[in-house]
């Protein structure tokens, strides 16, 4: 179990590490946003809304990893009772949903020109719609349920419940017929995306990893002062 | 190592898990017929019985089928096994192209002819600038 012996040291260093996290995401947004708008490429077929791709697939990836995260972290919480990894689980959260929330806007802004709807229920789409639903009812758990050991515990079991959602995102283009189309990206066959695309996405992806580690470190930081408050030295 | 009352947590939460899993799966596997966004032109010739509800049909757009005729549409869904015959009043949209994936949503008049009232763009996995396409294509002449 985590010691939080030196608690004052702990807030020190995350506060420094926010300020360094915040000016590392600036950079690395400004060169992505100027890669992804300005300097790529657009594309033969569906000229500049493939711009909204750049936001559209690293949110999505960032809503997919947190979710996991917090799974694995869930799994640990229950097996081992370890508080700190709680802690972590729920300040990852928002960062989550915002992304999982930016991910279906951009989606819908570009299926509008591109397939001609705003909105199709098909596997991937739905099934993008129920992470967010998990993520809403997860952050809710923590909200809504006062006794605090009953919060990390049935929380918990949501964001396990959850992960079975995972696979069936990624999967789910590969095994239904479904209007949005499978992954260009792949580790065993060649990407399907030119590799003037592939850097300002991977950029972006870095940016928004930057943004979502600043949003968890200033929600764990409000964690842990709120048990600094409670007058405990150790959880 | 981990205490006898910490082994048997992680068996039991593995076991719930995996319940879940297993239902999950059962569950979607029933409903598999509901969660395909569209039936292929093959398995549209395949239906026992034409029904009236309204059906969605994809596949590529045949290569030079497309006819204007006034304001309706005319073309043909393949899936390079079977084709069905599509008609569409009204617009397009932009990626709507011979060669191109199509989702066409409507009433089934019979078994290879679909009176659509929506038609959508299936964009593919293919990302490249302009340049690029006209040189693969001229690579491949």
């Amino acid at each position: 179990m985590l010691n939080y012996f030196n608690l004052n040291n702990t807030l020190f260093i995350i506060n420094r590490l926010r300020k360094f996290v915040f000016a590392l995401f600036i950079i690395v947004l400004l060169i992505g946003l100027s890669e992804a708008l300005i300097l790529s490429p657009e594309d033969y077929k569906q000229s500049d809304s493939v711009r909204i791709m750049y936001v559209h697939v690293p949110s999505a990836w960032i809503s997919l990893g947190i979710f996991s995260l917090i799974s694995i972290l869930s799994f640990g919480i229950l097996i081992f009772k370890n508080k700190n990894f709680s802690l972590i689980a729920k300040s990852l959260a928002p960062s989550g949903l915002l992304f999982n929330i930016i991910a279906l806007v951009t989606g819908s802004i570009w299926g509008r020109p591109t397939w001609g709807t705003w909105w199709a229920w098909d596997a991937r789409i739905t099934s993008m719609l129920l992470l967010a639903i998990f993520y809403l009812i997860y952050i809710l758990s923590w909200r809504v349920i006062d006794d605090n050991d009953k919060a990390i515990k049935t929380s918990s079991i949501i964001a396990i419940i959850g992960l079975i959602n995972v696979p069936i995102i990624k999967f789910s283009v590969d095994w239904w017929s479904t209007l949005h189309q499978p992954a260009s990206i792949n580790l065993l066959k060649e990407s399907t995306i030119h590799s003037s695309m592939l850097v300002p996405l991977a950029i972006m992806t870095a940016a928004f990893a930057l943004f979502s580690l600043l949003i968890f470190l200033m929600k764990y930081n409000t964690e842990l002062i709120k048990i600094k408050n409670k007058g405990l030295d150790r959880l | 190592m981990y205490g006898k009352k910490v082994k048997l947590r992680a068996f039991f939460i593995l076991l719930i898990f995996l319940s879940a899993i297993l239902t999950i799966f059962l569950v979607i596997k029933a409903l598999e017929e509901n969660v395909v966004y569209f039936k292929s032109p093959s398995e549209i010739k395949n239906l026992t019985e034409l029904g009236d509800k309204k059906i969605r049909v994809g596949g590529m757009v045949k290569k030079s089928s497309i006819k204007t005729n006034d304001s309706v549409i005319n073309f043909i869904i393949t899936d390079f096994k079977n084709e069905l015959l599509v008609s569409f009043e009204g617009s397009v949209p932009n990626l709507f192209e011979e060669g191109k994936g199509v989702v066409a949503e409507g009433f089934l008049k019979d078994r290879s002819y679909l009176k659509a009232v929506k038609i959508l763009a299936k964009h593919d996995e293919n990302y490249m600038p302009p340049e690029v396409n006209e040189a693969l294509k001229d690579n491949k002449k």
